[in-house]
């Protein structure tokens, strides 16, 4: 599931004014191909529904109105989740990050626990938890708890050796050494754990509603028009489950550039 | 992301110097590996024993274990084992080889990636989590599906290590080629394969593990076999022990695997670096 590749906008800028002509072509042929195609059968196909129709099916479709509701419960839980579990790996990196001792009593248990398939914990959230609210919102923390925790550890340990030393020297005391070295220092690296936590917190998010059922939710609203057979509500399911993770990612890189701006003049 | 996970290595010892000197104490590494483990374990054992939980909630690590070891003898774990690895081996060589593909095309030619990009960045953003009920409203059930949803989570990282691979290597590098009047195939195989082999490996450790948990996720939602299933029926039964017994076997599978193509990476790192 956590099949994400962080698109760190690496776009090497080319030059050639046909670029975005050219990039346009495929999706446009896609897509007016599933407007038209679907309607030149002789009898309608169940399983092939035309674009037009899926976009609409939100705002005309009795089923396909439900998804408001579902998506409301659905970002409501996936902010719930995400902060406590973003709070959590945000706290445990630094403690190991700032303590050699915590490091070693701690890192390897969590490093060895952290190679179990994310899925794989939800039947045994589900036997813990049971089918409601908390098993979803626990799975959807621990799945942003892993990589904040770790990012957050690894942003710690690679602060220059000259800061350690400085702080030292100046005896700061450890209030002033988390805040004004340890949390600045590291500050890039968490962000890189809270990106990569927020996307497969949603990836958690839906597919925890899509797995555990019961109650409200995008995972639900796919999983049942799956279990009645409409591919148009699926396929919309799915367009908003791109969608809001596309979303959610861009939205937090616009929203943390400014924040490391200083990093480009970091000795 | 998966990048970093099993290296943890030690920080240099200045870097900690300032730290260190605030905790003091420093026990032996392989002592205190031991100590968070076994005092879950100890914990564990002691709500086991006083039966302060119900046994489907949590069972004695005894019985983990035993259930552990019925499942080896009888067999069971290597039937669903057999069943998983086949299905994560076709997957692979699937979209490992359709990826390597398209990533060639379009690290090699610029019209091509203009062409391809978008559409390919556009449907990568849909997770294989979406994939599984479309796909399942096409084909049921069948094993196609579990194929298919594998085969994409390695596509997409191979496709992207190999065209980045490609485009990454040093200009000065294909003027050589040009000079020495080396042909399209020499060029490919003596230059641009050697050349951006870090990357591509790289990216196929990726694809790998993206397709281990691509494969525990759908064995989850569309199997009738394989660990996925086991650990869902155990939970059916309430048989928490399956349920913790199959998380041991894909953590350690999960380990294996990425350890394994860990050390084969540093291998070829090595042999690659000369070209």
């Amino acid at each position: 599931m956590t099949d994400i590749t962080i698109d760190a906008g690496v776009k090497t800028p080319r030059h050639g004014k046909g670029r975005l002509w050219r990039g346009a072509v495929l999706p446009v042929a896609l897509l007016a191909a599933w407007a038209v195609v679907p309607r030149l059968l002789p009898t309608p196909h169940p399983l092939l529904v035309p674009l037009d129709e899926v976009l609409a099916a939100p705002f005309i479709d009795e089923s396909g109105r439900e998804i408001w509701a579902s998506l409301a419960q659905t970002l409501l839980r996936y902010a719930g989740g995400f902060a406590l579990g973003a709070s959590a790996g945000l706290a445990l990196g630094l403690l190991v990050g700032a303590s050699a001792l915590a490091d070693r009593l701690v890192s390897p248990s969590f490093n060895a626990v952290r190679q179990i398939a994310l899925f794989a914990w939800i039947p045994l959230l589900t036997a813990w938890f049971g089918n409601g609210e908390a098993s979803k919102i626990v799975f959807i923390a621990l799945s942003a708890f892993f990589p904040v925790a770790l990012n957050t550890h690894d942003g710690l340990r690679t602060i220059a050796k000259g800061y350690m030393e400085v702080a030292a020297v100046l005896k700061l005391s450890p209030r002033r050494r988390v805040l004004k070295l340890l949390l600045p220092g590291a500050l890039p690296s968490i962000l890189i754990g809270l990106q990569i936590g927020l996307i497969t917190a949603w990836l958690g998010t839906v597919g925890g509603e899509y797995m555990i059922g019961i109650g409200r939710g995008l995972g639900i609203f796919i999983a049942e028009a799956r279990g009645q057979f409409r591919m148009d509500l699926v396929l919309l399911g799915v367009i908003f489950l791109a969608l809001i993770g596309f979303l959610a990612n861009l939205g937090f890189r616009r929203l943390s550039e400014p924040l490391i701006q200083w990093q480009g003049t970091k000795p | 992301m998966n990048v970093r996970l099993l290296a943890a290595p030690r920080a240099p010892a200045g870097a900690r110097a300032g730290i260190d000197r605030i905790v003091r104490l420093r026990p032996p590494a392989a002592l205190s590996t031991l100590v968070l483990p076994l005092l879950v374990l100890a914990l564990w054992q002691l709500a086991a024993s006083h039966a302060l939980l119900p046994v489907q909630i949590l069972p004695p690590p005894a019985l983990v274990l035993n259930t552990l070891a019925d499942l080896t003898l009888s067999g069971d774990i290597f039937t669903n084992l057999g069943v998983s690895l086949w299905r994560i081996g076709i997957g692979i060589a699937i979209g490992c080889s359709l990826g390597l593909a398209l990533g060639t095309v379009m690290g090699l030619s610029q019209a091509a990636d203009d062409y391809i990009s978008p559409l390919f960045r556009a449907l990568a953003q849909i997770p294989s989590l979406g994939w599984v009920p479309i796909l399942i409203l096409i084909f049921g059930l069948d094993e196609i599906v579990k194929y298919l949803i594998i085969a994409k989570a390695c596509f997409v990282p191979t496709t992207i290590a190999m065209a980045e691979g490609i485009r990454n290597i040093p200009r000065s590098y294909k003027e050589v080629a040009t000079v020495l009047g080396l042909g399209r195939r020499a060029t490919i195989r003596k230059l641009i394969v050697p050349a951006a082999l870090p990357t591509i490996f790289g990216g196929l450790r990726l694809a790998f593990s993206h397709a281990w948990i691509a494969l525990i996720v759908v064995e989850m939602l569309a199997a009738q076999e394989g660990v996925g299933y086991m650990m869902v029926w155990g939970r059916t039964l309430f048989q928490t022990d399956i349920v913790i017994a199959g998380m041991i076997v894909i953590g350690v599978i999960g380990l294996a695997m990425d350890s394994g193509l860990r050390r084969l990476e540093r291998r070829l790192r090595r042999w690659a670096v000369p070209a």
